[in-house]
């Protein structure tokens, strides 16, 4: 029985993702392509918000894989400070980027769809404060990486941020909301209720989550893969420049 | 440790050491504020408990690069890692000797500069003891910055960037007691989840701080 910690080993990761690798991007684009053109044309406008409400299936989903890739990043870091496995290391620092991208996209469909809706393309919000400090959480993460030369100090740090940074993110969630009360609307999507939002909706809005955990899945494999490659080059540059 | 407390108070405290630099900061941005938004002094009461949080914020990231940047250069943080005490004393030495140069300062000149910003009269005991409560926590946080950041060469823009979020909840609940305070409303709430956050991270950011240390001078 293999376990999972054999794809610790960079090259049995290797190995492995290219022979996954394709099938989730394959995966990723139809969700999105089926989930969207779904979506945006064949789906009915809302009473109240008219066509504005065809945001919800860029909104709602990278929202949710905004705050994932951070508990993605968490456990990585947890297993680099734990068992000091690279491939871990190099996945968090893969996925930073694109967490940030979507937290980004988050805010930015949110601002167009909040203008016509609330008349403001921004309020301080609780839910819109916590991301903007999610934002910059990812933006210290990523710049910690890119000033650290040594690759496993850098790990070493990023890790102890992140851990740190996971504490202080959620303690400024619950401060915003003492802080101020909100515009934004409450969960709509939860496991536990018999109906969220009206199935007409909900169904192309489950292909385009799934479509987003795909997409954020390839391209964290292929980001770190590029990693493991961008080391294994700079390995045999010095090699070859010491003989 | 005493040993430790009185040498980084010294050094502070000495021509140089760069204490008093993080009060005429904040001296400054105060001073500087009735400017930016206008003479209206309603409008300085209104914003005078956040304005003063904010300064006092600032001040304290001002000198974070100081805690461990001259230990690091000539060697000292080095024999302290190998010495008997550990490095999570050191880090919360520090982070003592840095309150006591920067926080408590802070926390006796905010009332003064309260009078120039119009302060309400009830806002004064809410802002000096939200003050007191809450400074130590940035001195705690703001260690575990410095020792992210003691190994760069100009680490000082990153620091800021890496502390900055992480004092969101503290001056959350600072400004908020001290708003109130002056509002005349009920503190307790955001009084008691201030020192929360505060005795929350002088119990468990020194872990953090040293572990950082121990990768930075492997």
């Amino acid at each position: 029985m293999s376990s999972i910690w054999e794809y610790a080993n960079p090259k049995k990761f290797i190995a492995t993702t290219d022979k996954v690798l394709p099938w989730i991007t394959i995966l990723a684009v139809s969700a999105l392509v089926t989930g969207l053109i779904w979506g945006f044309w064949f789906t009915p406008e809302d009473v109240r918000q008219g066509a504005t409400v065809k945001i919800i299936y860029l909104h709602v989903p990278s929202a949710m894989m905004a705050i994932n890739a951070w508990v993605m990043m968490l456990i990585a870091s947890l297993i680099w400070i734990v068992r000091r496995h690279h491939v871990s290391a190099l996945a968090a620092r893969a996925a930073a980027p694109v967490g940030m991208a979507m937290t980004l996209i988050a805010l930015i469909t949110g601002a167009i769809w909040g203008q016509p809706m609330w008349g403001t393309w921004w309020v301080w919000d609780p839910r819109l404060t916590s991301f903007l400090i999610l934002f910059l959480f990812y933006l210290g993460y990523i710049a910690l990486w890119a000033a650290i030369e040594n690759d496993d100090t850098a790990a070493d740090l990023t890790s102890m941020l992140c851990l740190v940074g996971s504490v202080f993110a959620v303690l400024s969630r619950y401060a915003v909301n003492f802080w101020n009360q909100g515009l934004h609307q409450g969960a709509s999507l939860s496991l536990d209720k018999e109906e969220n939002v009206s199935n007409v909706f909900y169904l192309p809005l489950l292909v385009c989550l799934a479509g987003f955990v795909m997409l954020f899945l390839a391209l964290v494999l292929l980001r770190t893969r590029t990693e493991i490659r961008a080391r294994r080059l700079r390995v045999l540059l010095a090699r070859e420049r010491m003989q | 440790m005493k040993a430790l407390l009185i040498r980084d108070l010294k050094l502070a405290f000495r021509s140089g050491g760069g204490f008093g630099l993080g009060l005429a900061f904040f001296l400054i941005v105060v001073i500087l504020v009735p400017f930016g938004v206008g003479p209206r002094s309603d409008l300085h009461a209104i914003i005078a408990p956040g304005v003063l949080w904010l300064g006092a914020l600032l001040a304290c990231l001002l000198s974070l690069d100081r805690i461990f940047a001259l230990d690091w250069e000539d060697g000292t943080l080095d024999l302290l890692a190998t010495s008997p005490l550990p490095l999570e004393s050191v880090a919360n030495v520090k982070a003592l000797a840095h309150w006591v140069t920067t926080g408590l300062p802070l926390v006796l000149v905010a009332p003064v500069l309260g009078l120039l910003l119009n302060l309400p009269p009830a806002g004064y005991l809410p802002l000096v003891i939200s003050l007191l409560i809450g400074t130590p926590a940035l001195s705690v946080i703001g260690t575990f910055g410095a020792a992210l950041t003691v190994g760069l060469k100009r680490g000082g823009l990153l620091l800021s960037l890496l502390v900055l979020p992480l004092y969101m909840p503290t001056l959350i609940f600072g400004a908020e007691v001290a708003r109130r305070g002056a509002d005349g409303l009920n503190t307790t709430t955001a009084m008691l989840m201030l020192g929360g956050i505060t005795c929350g991270a002088i119990a468990l950011l020194p872990f953090a701080s040293a572990a950082v240390l121990r990768a930075n001078l492997r």
